[in-house]
């Protein structure tokens, strides 16, 4: 078994290294066919047509695609992603720094709502069809439903506005220790929570459900166990599989997605990075950031294919 | 402050031969610093910032990098709130050869952020770096009259190949911020001779700076720290200040600024500006090529309504003229354009046009409000019968990709120092953002007649008839010029609104102290 | 199962109630789309039962006509995305072998690329159109729903009564649709209603792209984007579109839960 799992896990992440590849090819393609032209959102409207083919010399934008291709594909596996055309900062280190506090957050706000989410999910199969269940679904189905700014601004104007207990933005500063951190991302984390609690929640009960009328549950229940523990136990390992998909998609956002709210709390993260760079049409820092979102989605879909099967004993020992 | 200080009234600048006797009266001499307070840390919020951006002078666009500049760097003069000039880096100016050459005398004992004291040669390095074939700095457009510079001394010489009066406000452009060895070595450096000194640059997040101990002004510069902050998001900005994390705030949203203001700890200012919210048709191109058309589309805007709705009363009415009264020239006899639909139908019917939609770009990219705007535009023309059709273009790409490109859009202009030089960006027919495709060599004769001519109630007249000629046959319809508005705690003291831009002009952390 | 039970009784009401209106808004909304009637931000009135919007316009009017748009392109692109994503998923776990795993990491590669990215491009090679936003919408989310599919399908293709069908020599089609559809319903069901509320929220996302709704036309999301400086200060025109968000997501998510326990008991009686 455990030689299987081996083999299925190197499999899997060699598949996830050709998609990573497949992944960065479609992407420089992508950005080659992105409308607009860098040297003309660098400058502006006050641009004047000499200093655009000035600026556009100075970039090397007159190279065949092919070879720039394989050149940034070359230096990216060594690690060096160049530097930015709109400012000239290395792009690794911004890039760094930038997926760091992105990772804080995301790390942050999977801690609280994965947790969360599953407790929720139980309870509501646990008293299903009676008042908690309904509760639950009630208010996790209005904080999805509320676009997320709105929930930014209403827990900003109370947290930090009308209580004072928090600073409103969430910047961060170099010389911020832990504990700092932690309190600047403390209002993110609530919205980004209200966010994503909802899917993993009604999909953690709906597969349990799903799996709830089996004969095996019965016969569980016949034994006399406890209802929480049937369906802790016995139901949630072989409903794993959606759940975890689940999890995963809400990670990948919480990655990938948190735009809105890095704007509204100006936390400096990946998403906002990535939209002022394609904004500008600052090429090689678009491409480094979507070969990293890229990156995230396959290991997150990796990881969730491999989960899935190993919950699943039938799935290891294909007939 | 700076209001207070001993300055030769606008007009005596205004023309040419005023210029001359600048000399005499102009120096950085204040009689109100005792009462400015020194110390704090002045931390403001600003919209207008990316993760793109740079110090570098030359390719500063956004309202965070030009306050930025503000802080850190300087430029030879100054235009001051009356619209005069006062002096900075330049101790004075000496014109020559009736206005083609200019000699600007370098202040003395000047130090830059890295040490380096400040010579002539590093202005004309900078001069250099703004105008040389490799450039692609922001003011190219105006270096372009430039035809050689020199240094002798502390004496940098300037030769143009026409005359032009308004040279000095030339020079005042933020771009043009003076950088040891003109910024050749390290043009993003972040070093000027400014009063901050900058301590972190993280583009799209925060700038921070400490006061330059060897600034040569006593008289800017209070604070001991001063912190930018970028929150791009209104409602983010408004919380910051409310909840007292900033002390100013740039671009307060007009609907909520009354709103905004009860809060008793916080103060709005509004300034009059040049700033103007504007739709532009390229009256090269069909059916924009027709006069009548132009005109009835002219007619079927209500401006009034704008002011009030998009601008919540924050602004003016503008007479489809780039010019207002807040520049010096400013010819108020031509007659305010009304929201007449009898009119537009008139045009309309003239035009002969067949009826199809006419298709209006806009994004808020060009302007806030400017879908509400655009939708308060076509319920109008509706009313008298002009078919316009909206189209919501990507914010992203709009500066490349729409304006200058379609025939119709929304757009934005910030409004130059002196009418020659907006005339000169925006209208003359070569211009590279002659957004409306304007063509009139009779125009083009005015405005070249107007940049040399040395009797300014001359000058104003050539003005006035461009500004009518603009109105009457141009592509721009011009329904409004926006206020600045600006938040700040109260105990912020020593504003003085400037009608060049925001926050004084950008300088907001040099004048202003904590009581 | 002739009982419906209050709380789906009360999302029928209110799901039909918002569809019926997203049919008849022209019928129904009390002023022209885009007629300037008003103030800025007037309150509620008798006039304007839901107050004016930040140029002047009925807000109940455009909510009306708001509503259109939003239910009818949110219906469509889940519609779309439901039938591709789990028809494509469930073929490719019945089927196996290369075609799931050509298909799977296709998927894969497809989610990997920054909508962003993959939206821009999009935009810069087809005309921005109503049928062009619902395709790109539905196709994007075809992706997360086949996922989804595929991790349900994996765990009931293994199961006996498959294998049974299987040895029966039924073909891919009845497994697909008699075997494994009924038993993947109820989370597929749950996630339907929740797809549908993305989708809405969507919709206004994109016009950051110049790919959403035409003015003067509008969606809810929209709305309230367009009044959002007004949210802190309980200006309705923000709060209204908000909520009538809300209870749409509540109440076709009623629904769902409803259809979810019938499709549970029904398998019970199997």
């Amino acid at each position: 078994m455990s030689f299987l799992v081996v083999k299925l896990v190197s499999q899997r992440i060699a598949l996830g290294l050709m998609l990573l590849l497949a992944a960065s090819a479609l992407i420089f393609v992508g950005t080659q066919m992105l409308p607009g032209d860098v040297a003309q959102t660098i400058l502006g409207q006050t641009a004047t047509p000499e200093a655009l083919a000035n600026l556009r010399a100075e970039l090397g934008l007159n190279e065949p695609a092919l070879s720039r291709y394989f050149s940034w594909l070359g230096n990216a596996i060594q690690g060096d992603l160049g530097t930015a055309l709109t400012n000239g900062k290395d792009i690794a280190e911004s890039l760094s720094g930038r997926l760091g506090n992105t990772l804080f957050l995301a790390a942050c706000a999977a801690v609280v709502s994965i947790p969360l989410a599953i407790i929720l999910g139980l309870l509501a199969v646990r008293f299903r069809n009676r008042w908690p269940d309904k509760m639950i679904s009630a208010v996790t189905l209005a904080t999805i439903s509320i676009p997320e700014f709105i929930l930014g601004y209403l827990v900003m104007y109370l947290v930090a506005v009308k209580l004072r207990w928090l600073p409103s933005v969430s910047i961060v500063r170099p010389e911020m220790d832990f504990i700092d951190r932690i309190e600047a991302i403390a209002m993110p984390v609530i919205v980004l929570t209200f966010v994503v609690l909802a899917h993993m929640m009604r999909m953690t009960r709906a597969a349990i459900l799903n799996v709830m009328e089996s004969a095996y549950i019965e016969t569980a229940e016949l034994k006399g166990l406890s209802a929480f523990r049937v369906i802790a136990s016995h139901a949630m390992p072989n409903a794993i599989a959606p759940i975890v998909n689940v999890v995963m998609l809400n990670l990948a956002y919480l990655i990938v997605g948190v735009v809105v709210v890095e704007v509204v709390f100006v936390y400096p993260g990946m998403g906002q990075y990535l939209v002022d760079h394609v904004s500008k049409r600052d090429v090689p820092v678009v491409q480094a950031a979507g070969l990293i979102f890229a990156a995230v989605y396959i290991v997150l879909n990796t990881t969730a294919d491999i989960i899935a099967i190993l919950a699943n004993p039938r799935l290891r020992h294909p007939k | 402050m700076s209001k207070m200080k001993s300055q030769p009234s606008r007009r005596a600048f205004l023309g040419y031969a005023s210029a001359l006797g600048i000399a005499a009266a102009l120096g950085p001499v204040s009689m109100a610093e005792a009462a400015a307070k020194k110390g704090g840390t002045f931390v403001m919020a600003l919209k207008g910032g990316e993760s793109t951006n740079t110090l570098d002078p030359a390719l500063s666009l956004s309202h965070v990098t030009y306050q930025a500049l503000r802080a850190y760097s300087e430029t030879l003069l100054n235009v001051t709130e009356d619209g005069g000039l006062e002096y900075r880096l330049a101790e004075s100016v000496e014109p020559a050869n009736g206005g083609q050459t200019w000699h600007f005398k370098i202040r003395s004992g000047v130090k830059f952020h890295n040490g380096q004291e400040l010579t002539a040669m590093d202005v004309l390095k900078t001069m250099e770096r703004h105008s040389n074939e490799d450039s692609k700095s922001g003011a190219l457009g105006i270096m372009k009259g430039i035809e050689s510079m020199s240094v002798d001394g502390d004496i940098f010489t300037v030769n143009l190949t026409t005359p032009n009066s308004d040279l000095p406000y030339l020079m005042t452009d933020y771009h043009l911020a003076i950088q040891p060895n003109g910024g050749f070595d390290d043009p993003a450096a972040g070093i000027g001779t400014g009063p901050y000194k900058v301590t972190a640059n993280e583009p799209g997040v925060r700038y921070s700076f400490e006061k330059f101990a060897d600034y040569w002004d006593d008289s800017r510069g209070h604070y001991d720290a001063h912190e930018i902050l970028v929150i791009n998001d209104d409602t983010s900005r408004a919380a910051a200040l409310q909840s007292g994390q900033v002390h100013a705030v740039n671009l307060v949203s007009p609907k909520t600024a009354k709103l905004f203001a009860r809060a008793p700890h916080i103060k709005i200012e509004t300034t009059d500006g040049k700033g103007h919210y504007i739709f532009v048709m390229h009256t090269d191109t069909a059916p924009f090529d027709n006069k009548d058309l132009r005109l009835a589309l002219k007619y079927a805007i209500n401006r009034e309504e704008m002011v009030d709705k998009v601008l919540a009363g924050y602004g003016s009415v503008g007479n489809d003229s780039p010019i207002n009264a807040a520049y010096p020239l400013f010819d108020d006899t031509i007659e305010q354009r009304q929201f007449d639909l009898d009119k537009a139908r008139e045009h309309y019917a003239k035009s002969g046009h067949d009826g199809s939609p006419i298709v209006l770009h806009v994004s808020d990219a060009a302007f806030a409000g400017a879908l509400d705007a655009a939708a308060l535009f076509q319920q109008s023309a509706k009313a008298a019968g002009i078919p316009l059709e909206l189209k919501r273009e990507p914010a992203d790409g709009y500066w490349s990709e729409v304006w200058n490109k379609k025939p119709f859009c929304a757009s934005y202009w910030g409004g130059r120092p002196v009418q020659d030089q907006m005339w000169s960006v925006g209208y003359l027919s070569t211009a590279d953002w002659n957004d409306t495709n304007f063509n009139s060599p009779e125009f083009d004769a005015m405005l070249l007649e107007a940049r040399a001519e040395l009797d300014e109630a001359k000058r104003r007249e050539t003005y006035g008839k461009m500004g009518r000629l603009v109105r009457e046959e141009g592509g721009l319809i011009n329904p409004m010029f926006n206020q600045f508005i600006d938040g700040m705690q109260q105990d912020v003291t020593g504003w003085v609104s400037h009608p060049n831009g925001n926050l004084m002009n950008g300088f907001i952390a040099s004048k202003t102290w904590f009581e | 199962m002739s009982r419906i039970p209050t709380s789906a009784l009360i999302g029928l009401v209110f799901t039909s109630a918002y569809f019926l209106a997203a049919l008849f808004a022209p019928l129904i909304a009390p002023y022209e789309l885009g007629a300037i009637v008003g103030d800025v931000w007037e309150p509620m009135s008798s006039e304007h039962w839901l107050g004016t919007d930040g140029i002047g316009r009925d807000l109940l009017s455009r909510m009306i006509h708001g509503g259109r748009t939003t239910i009818f392109v949110a219906s469509a692109a889940t519609i779309l995305s439901f039938t591709l994503g789990s028809t494509l998923a469930l073929t490719a776990v019945v089927v196996g072998g290369w075609v799931d795993m050509l298909l799977s990491r296709f998927i894969d590669l497809i989610m990997s690329i920054p909508t962003l990215i993959f939206s821009l491009v999009v935009l810069s090679v087809v005309p921005v159109t109503l049928p062009v936003l619902i395709l790109v919408m539905g196709l994007l989310d075809t992706t997360r729903v086949y996922r989804l599919a595929r991790a349900v399908a994996q765990d009931v293709n293994v199961m006996d009564y498959v294998e049974a069908a299987r040895l029966r020599g039924e073909g891919t089609r009845w497994i697909v649709f008699r075997e494994i559809l009924p038993n993947t319903l109820s989370p597929l069901v749950a996630e339907l209603g929740l797809r549908f509320i993305f989708m809405v929220l969507f919709v206004s996302t994109l016009s950051f792209l110049g790919l959403g709704i035409q003015p003067p036309a509008a969606d809810w999301g929209g709305i309230v984007k367009e009044n959002k400086e007004g949210i802190v200060y309980g200006i309705p025109a923000a709060l209204v579109p908000a909520f009538a968000i809300a209870s749409l997501a509540i109440s076709v998510n009623l629904v769902a839960d409803w259809v979810l326990s019938r499709t549970t008991s029904l398998k019970g009686g199997r």
